[in-house]
């Protein structure tokens, strides 16, 4: 029953409009696979709008509608930060995950002028991330608050955040000041290897011997 | 008056405002009484509940999901249980698939009760929700019978539902089913003839199909403007495919089609959960599978297994195998989706949370733009907007 969303024929037919727009867009996309059941479509960064104004207009695609436009922060990675963008089109019934590498410094083009709905997706990427887009109607801060400094669901923002607001009673009006916390944050990790078998290592397999060194208990 | 400059008027409706839904600002500039800018301010209910759940394991994620649209929370969680499931790789049992699909469907009537009587007040009618809420406080206590909590249900949980429905709740919801189509015909005789709801409603804030698709739009603001589109239909998940139901759509986009729709979704709705009701199979509730649901408790009594399953469950939680999805379903609102990444670990690396009402208020200004200013708040209402979700 759930497995509906998957069935081969919708999964095969997946793959052909992968391979379809792959052609088509084949000087500005990486190409395009299909993961569990959904098709993912990395691109370069210049050709963004060209890419989503061709998945959009043409015939056999007629993306429509722009549902989301996220980002996902990897700290470690040269370019952090990974644009998707979540298209769905009606007629033919497909979804399509668009993704773009980009980083804080160098900015995107915006897509405002292909979806109307890109306006606030971008300007909450903006606000969330700090990723900057170009050609943008109205680029401002949409979730924080007024005069907030910093992009909140970066991996290296604290959750706590840096300030914190309370009402005073003496100024008659709301101070910020840097969060103090009564006790210092704790992250606890759970993780061991409770998989047992999968996780543990060559060396502390019980048919080695080894398990009676007492090393194998977690 | 040659000669004279005029200059809008800057007009600040809201945060605290009882027509604002909540806690929308919206800085409108106005000519006379037409609205020439309409600029909403959101955020003031930011709780960076995407963050949070960053750092929560997965099961401890749900509860974040009661709290975004507050109206119909179980519909929330579904999105979230769904997308999980996906990464899993898992698929619930029937019979939880049929009490996932019954408690949706009730949280669907559950939110249009609240839009729709709430609407009508901000257009001036009290009466439907005097009568309104009353019927969503039976269907409130049909959520604590099952979860234990009228509100924040966390019922929905990866892997199947929490717990089994207690004994004789199904035949108490068959009831309910029996008396509430009659709640519907007089809400429908106080609104849909009236001659003031009309005059404030008809031809009030139309969308186009394809300013619709332009702007993002799912659900019932999709619908209002001519598009057959339901995800319930169209791409069906958990049991819906073995279930009868219509679509309604509207013809001209206004806010009284997307009333309209609205009241026929409630009597598809009530369908759906006689359907449900009629058809539940029995069997376990959530997959048998102690490494992603907890052990009964009675097994925990006697096997130390069971024992260390539940503990670590709800310390370490489960690992999701890397990967991405987005996963979708049909809230009462629109298009409910949850872009999930994971890293393999027992915390999602990042898990986007996509709401209807954030598209929907996006097309604010578009679609206020040469209204009279009376006519924002019914815009508004007809959007059916909840601050929970759009802010996240």
């Amino acid at each position: 029953m759930t497995g509906s969303q998957h069935t081969e024929p919708m999964i095969e037919a997946l793959r052909d409009l992968g391979e379809y727009i792959s052609l088509a867009l084949a000087d500005a996309s990486a190409g395009a696979h299909v993961q569990g059941g959904e098709l993912v479509l990395r691109v370069s960064r210049e050709s963004i709008v060209k890419v989503l104004t061709y998945l959009r207009d043409d015939q056999n695609c007629q993306f429509k509608q722009l549902m989301d436009v996220t980002a996902v922060d990897y700290p470690e990675r040269e370019e952090r930060f990974d644009l998707v963008y979540n298209l769905l089109s009606l007629t033919q019934n497909h979804r399509i995950r668009v993704k773009v590498s980009c980083d804080e410094a160098a900015p995107v083009a915006s897509a405002a002028s292909v979806f109307s709905s890109a306006i606030w997706y971008e300007r909450e990427v903006w606000d969330m991330y700090g990723v900057m887009f170009t050609g943008h109607p109205d680029l401002r801060r949409i979730l924080t608050d007024y005069g907030f400094d910093g992009h909140p669901l970066r991996k290296d923002f604290p959750l706590t955040g840096y300030v914190e607001v309370r009402y005073d009673e003496d100024l008659k009006r709301v101070v910020h000041e840097p969060v103090k916390l009564t006790q210092e944050f704790r992250q606890f990790d759970f993780v061991s290897p409770w998989e047992g078998m999968l996780h543990m290592p060559e060396s502390e397999k019980p048919e080695e011997g080894k398990a009676e060194d007492g090393e194998g208990a977690t | 008056m040659a000669g004279m400059e005029s200059k809008p008027l800057t007009l600040n409706f809201g945060p605290q405002h009882p027509a604002a839904h909540g806690v929308l600002r919206l800085v409108m500039e106005l000519d006379g009484e037409i609205i020439e800018r309409a600029d909403p301010h959101i955020g003031l209910l930011h709780r960076g509940t995407e963050k949070l759940i960053e750092y929560k394991t997965y099961l401890q994620a749900v509860p974040y999901f009661d709290r975004l649209d507050y109206v119909a929370p179980m519909n929330q969680e579904h999105a979230f249980a769904l997308a999980v499931e996906k990464l899993l790789g898992i698929e619930v049992p029937p019979r939880a698939q049929y009490i996932r699909v019954l408690y949706s469907e009730i949280g669907r009537i559950l939110n249009h009760i609240l839009n729709i009587t709430t609407f009508a007040i901000d257009v001036g009618a009290m009466t439907p929700l005097l009568w309104g809420f009353e019927e969503r406080e039976k269907m409130m206590e049909f959520y604590e019978r099952a979860s234990g909590a009228r509100l924040h249900a966390a019922y929905f949980r990866p892997g199947g539902v929490h717990q089994d429905l207690p004994a004789g709740l199904l035949d108490d919801i068959g009831r309910f089913c029996d008396t509430f189509p009659q709640h519907i015909e007089d809400f429908e005789g106080l609104l849909t003839n009236n001659r003031i709801f009309r005059q404030r409603t008809v031809d009030i804030g139309t969308v186009s199909r394809r300013e619709a698709m332009d702007w993002g739009f799912s659900g019932a603001m999709l619908r209002g403007s001519g598009v057959p589109w339901d995800l319930r239909k169209s791409q069906p998940y958990e049991c819906y495919e073995d279930l009868e139901f219509d679509i309604p759509v509207g013809k001209k986009g206004d806010c009284f089609d997307r009333y309209l729709v609205r009241v026929e979704e409630m009597r598809q709705s009530i369908s759906l959960i006689r359907q449900c009701i009629e058809k539940m199979p029995t069997g376990p509730v959530a997959v048998e599978n102690n490494k992603v649901t907890p052990p009964k408790r009675s097994q925990m009594k006697q096997s130390m297994e069971a024992l260390i399953h539940h503990f670590k469950l709800y310390t370490e939680g489960y690992h999701v195998p890397p990967g991405e999805t987005y996963t979708v379903i049909e809230a009462p609102k629109g298009e409910f989706g949850v872009f999930l990444v994971s890293d393999g670990g027992n915390r999602p690396y990042k898990c986007k949370i996509r709401a209807p009402g954030f598209a929907h208020l996006a097309a604010m200004d578009h679609m206020c733009r040469g209204h009279m200013l009376a006519d924002s708040v019914a815009i508004l209402g007809s959007m059916d907007i909840v601050f929970g979700e759009v802010d996240r």
